[in-house]
């Protein structure tokens, strides 16, 4: 079986679909993406699909159970490089990859990635009555 | 890989493994860019073929994919033929139905392929098996 090669950058995780997955790869991925982000603490996830020349209901379901999976680890998920041609032919299979982030671009979905960041360390910011206080 | 292939013949591919549903996806690409279909008709025919596939697989317990160019007039398009000798489909209508499973997918194989393509007939029996025939035609 082949396996996809996941890629560290800086805070992020990067994964570039370059194959015809079989069903158990994409399964594989699934677990290797779990692990990894558990082991770097990486904050988002991005998956290049621009090689996929379709996105069926299975890969569809892959990618929202990735989405769900990294959340839960404390990792935002983006989906990037979608073509046209898939993006009509998901609709129309009536798969809505609900939960599922996506950007045009792995350039794009960085920046996904760090405003979503960002504004979650407002948050926790905002939070803390002791940082209120610092910054009358 | 599929160079070489003589698409005047069917191109037959058995349904086994994972991998097999991967060839029949190839084998799908080839001839519907043989049949000069649009990329949209490709990727749409591709994708029903895949998920037509993985039913033959999982729900059929393996089978053949049957791969023909077709025409009619001036148009061309791909007939792809899905046989597997399974348990059939006890309740086809529910079976037809967005969202229904009886494994453990989405639902969307049968109702969203039939979508996909043109013309789809389906023919089932406990004896027999599932038959599943679809044909995308180049506009």
């Amino acid at each position: 079986m082949e396996r996809v090669p996941i890629l560290k950058i800086g805070d992020i995780l990067l994964v570039s679909i370059q194959l015809d997955m079989s069903d158990q790869t994409a399964v594989q991925l699934q677990e290797d993406l779990a692990e990894r982000i558990v082991a770097t603490g990486c904050h988002g996830v991005i998956i290049d699909i621009t090689a996929l020349d379709i996105v069926d209901s299975f890969v569809g379901r892959m990618l929202s159970t990735i989405a769900s999976i990294s959340k839960v680890l404390d990792a935002e998920t983006v989906v990037v490089g979608m073509r046209p041609a898939v993006a009509i032919t998901l609709v129309e299979l009536g798969l809505s990859l609900n939960g599922i982030r996506t950007a045009l671009n792995v350039e794009r979905g960085m920046e996904l990635i760090a405003a979503a960041h960002a504004d979650e360390l407002d948050y926790q910011l905002d939070d803390d009555p002791d940082a209120e206080t610092a910054t009358p | 890989m599929t160079a070489g292939i003589d698409l005047g013949q069917p191109q037959a591919q058995s349904v086994r493994s994972d991998e097999d549903v991967v060839r029949v996806r190839q084998l799908v690409r080839a001839v519907a860019v043989a049949s000069k279909l649009s990329l949209v008709d490709q990727t749409k025919v591709v994708t029903a073929a895949s998920e037509l596939a993985r039913n033959t697989l999982v729900y059929g317990g393996g089978g053949s994919v049957e791969v023909t160019v077709v025409e009619n007039g001036r148009r061309k398009g791909v007939q792809i033929v899905f046989a597997d000798s399974g348990p059939g489909i006890a309740d086809l209508d529910l079976a037809m139905t967005d969202g229904y499973t009886s494994g453990g997918g989405l639902g969307l194989g049968l109702s969203g392929s039939r979508r996909l393509v043109d013309e789809f007939q389906i023919e089932t029996s406990v004896e027999t098996g599932t038959r599943i025939t679809v044909t995308k035609w180049s506009r």
